[in-house]
């Protein structure tokens, strides 16, 4: 019997490292550590019930486990074979317990490729990846295959860039393949700065061989015996793994001189950032890894003509490369036969926001948005109505009930306005405001834009105080012509994708929620109630019985009245805080 | 620890290394036949203990690929040990009485070729 259990960043932090040692304590207590093995793995992606442990070969699948658990689960379900049952995974549907995964919602409609290793080997034991068919593809490609074919296999698979442009990977590894040079670069974007995504980083942390395998890989197509992996400081663990993992490639001697017995060497490094959003574009991550500052710059030329150091340079995400080994496995006619006409294979998500089951999913390409929001999310939290669901961070924009039954793939985000960027999915009920979260990813970008061109460092920073003043209640008609011409003229003037991409929250929210924007101007209302400028509460003096109870409540003294007649809220006081809702006992208290 | 110096090595390693990971990745499959054996009290009171370390060791013997779990009482006090048996899109299927000979036909005659066997206990 094996026990598994989540070691990803979410659960970790939920203690899952004690889960591990209870387990083991209480397995030698009883004299199974022999027969049964306690596994730390990668994120299973069910994040909103973790820490989650999975006992094999059964399936079995337990949830928001506790430390003190450990115990229970191994006198029941390991001596005495009987599930834990208040662990079970209960459906919100049927209030039935689901023991196997199989059977569960959230995993029925993913299709796992990149993820296909996480939750499930140990991401800090090789052999276990190799036990899964780990190092067969770069072994195949360095013994059977020309570079040539390698990159013809990978354009026939159709897979594109999942770091959010899209742009063909076969394509991409091409022309770096026909730059000649005295050395080349294989370089791994790891820097993963939207908002609320996770996916780069549970692949580092799960699987972190794949990607070694796969930057190997690359490295044999186009020319390059040095790989560098670009990734932020801020993910300790993801590093920590990947190092773990470097090491023992290179004890196993899957990376380093004379690979597989031919003349073919590689090695890989690692490159911290310090966390800015901006060395996530290629160019600006290349000139931070040299150790300049992390400045886009004008393309061409490209880094595959010159890059680090001046030399021709590939760069792909973590989850491009996480599809490479298998595609090369099972083959490219199997991967293209996944997914739509122009985006083939699968996508990770990161599920967030008003949603039941946040966390980290992997779907195939063409889905629809009701279905990943509906069955695999388990739909709105508290039973609110589905608003809109914000795709590809600070660069994407919102999508509408109208696009929930859009398949999604890159070219169908774009024309609805957004992008599929790098998986990101924020979802949003009827109480957010669309202004406020337009406002919100431009503060964003105007804390991250690095300053070197003008559209980006002052428009956006224009964009933003006159959408403060819309917020406010200050804004008016010219206010929004305004706002619309400046985020077409960033669009199409800014330097890098990033400062293109900038006004897309912006633009998106326009165009879809053309309403609200003018109910801020116009009846300085804001339907959802986000905006406290343009809250009043107002207390009913019919309801009113004059308890004082908000009066003494109130930490501004915004509220007067004598004791036993109706009391009035002075608006120019108060703060909108919300303490005299809590505290009136007979509800005469409401927001207008 | 060995150094991978060319394919056959890695298919070596990969060999081992598969053997280590054998319970876990059977669970994934869908295509295994899942058999439970009832371990409550009263079913390893009857032999359940020595009927699962016989299914366990056959298995092997026989080259035949099963998830064989424990599972609690099956609620048929009178027929232990009890043994349930899903074969791979199929209904449960569970027996009585179960022995090691009545294991071996099992495995022999239902798991492998999915003939009938007698002693299925009717639900």
């Amino acid at each position: 019997m094996h026990i598994l259990v989540c070691g990803g960043t979410g659960c970790s932090a939920s203690r899952s490292h004690e889960i591990t040692k209870n387990l083991q304590a209480a397995l030698k207590d009883k004299g199974l550590e022999e027969q049964v093995q306690v596994i730390l793995t990668g994120c299973f992606g069910f994040c909103e019930k973790g820490p989650i442990v999975k006992v094999m070969p059964d399936n079995t699948f337990y949830t928001e486990v506790k430390p003190e658990d450990a115990l229970e689960i191994v006198e029941e379900h390991v001596i005495k074979g009987r599930k834990v049952k208040r662990l079970l995974y209960t459906d919100p549907e049927t209030k039935e317990h689901v023991a196997d995964s199989k059977h569960m919602n959230f995993y029925k409609k993913q299709l796992r490729i990149a993820l296909r290793n996480c939750g499930f080997i140990d991401p800090e034991n090789i052999e276990e990846y190799i036990a899964n068919d780990g190092y067969a593809a770069v072994a195949k490609c360095l013994t059977e295959m020309t570079p040539q074919q390698v990159i013809e296999e990978i354009k026939l698979s159709g897979l594109r860039g999942r770091g959010g442009g899209g742009f063909p990977t076969g394509v991409k590894w091409e022309i770096a393949s026909k730059n000649h040079a005295d050395q080349k670069y294989v370089v791994c974007n790891a820097d993963e700065g939207d908002p609320g995504a996770f996916m780069d980083r549970s692949i580092l942390e799960g699987d972190p061989h794949s990607v070694i395998e796969a930057m190997t890989i690359n490295g044999y197509a186009i020319g390059a015996t040095k790989g560098l992996v670009y990734i932020r400081a801020e993910y300790p663990l993801a590093i920590d793994r990947l190092q773990t993992a470097i090491k023992q490639a290179r004890e196993y001697g899957v990376l380093g001189k004379n690979l597989f017995g031919t003349d073919f060497d590689f090695d890989i490094e690692l490159r911290f950032g310090a966390g800015a959003f901006v060395c996530g574009e290629e160019t600006a991550l290349i000139h931070s890894m040299e150790g300049k500052r992390g400045e886009p710059t004008f393309k061409p030329p490209f880094p595959a003509q010159s890059g680090y150091l001046q030399k021709p340079t590939n760069v792909n995400n973590v989850e491009t490369y996480a599809n490479i080994p298998i595609i090369i496995l099972k083959g490219a006619n199997w991967f293209n036969k996944i997914g739509t006409e122009k985006s083939k294979g699968t996508k990770v998500f990161a599920l967030a926001g008003q949603i039941n089951n946040v966390g980290l999913i992997e779907v195939p390409m063409g889905i629809t948005l009701r279905e990943v929001i509906y069955e695999i999310g388990g739909g709105i939290k508290n039973g609110k109505k589905f608003k809109a669901v914000q795709t590809g961070g600070p660069s994407g924009g919102c999508l509408t009930e109208k696009h929930l039954d859009t398949p999604i793939d890159y070219d169908n985000l774009i024309a609805a306005g957004s992008m599929m960027g790098s998986g990101g999915m924020v979802v949003m009920d009827e109480t957010s405001c669309m202004v406020s979260i337009a406002k919100f990813y431009l503060e964003f970008t105007c804390e991250e834009s690095c300053g070197k061109c003008s559209p980006c460092r002052i428009g956006n920073k224009r964009m933003l105080e006159l959408l403060d003043k819309m917020t406010k209640g200050q804004g008016t008609m010219e206010d929004l012509e305004t706002l619309k011409n400046l985020a077409g003229v960033i669009k199409d003037t800014a330097l890098c994708g990033l400062g293109q991409t900038s006004p897309n929250p912006v633009l998106s929210t326009i165009n879809n929620f053309w309403d609200e924007y003018v109910e801020h101007v116009k009846e300085k209302k804001c339907r959802a109630g986000a905006c406290k400028s343009l809250m009043q509460y107002v207390i009913d003096p019919d309801v009113c019985v004059g308890c004082t109870s908000c009066a003494r409540n109130c930490p501004v003294n915004a509220i007067q009245g004598e004791r036993k007649s109706p009391h009035h809220i002075n608006q120019e006081i108060c703060i909108k805080c919300g303490t005299c809702i809590e505290k009136c006992k007979f509800n005469a208290i409401s927001i207008k | 620890m060995m150094q991978i110096k060319s394919l056959a090595d890695l298919q070596a390693l990969k060999q081992s290394a598969h053997e280590k990971m054998d319970t876990r990745i059977k669970g994934k499959r869908d295509d295994l036949a899942q058999v439970k054996v009832a371990m409550a009290t009263c079913g390893i009171a009857a032999g359940a203990k020595g009927v699962f370390d016989h299914l366990l060791k056959a298995a092997d013997e026989k080259g035949l690929e099963i998830i064989l779990t424990q599972s609690d009482c099956m609620g048929h006090c009178n027929m232990e040990p009890t043994v349930e048996v899903i074969l791979p899109g199929k209904e449960p299927v569970m027996f009585g009485n179960v022995d090691n000979a009545k294991a071996d036909e099992i495995l022999d005659k239902y798991i492998a070729k999915g003939e009938f066997v007698e002693g299925v206990i009717a639900r």
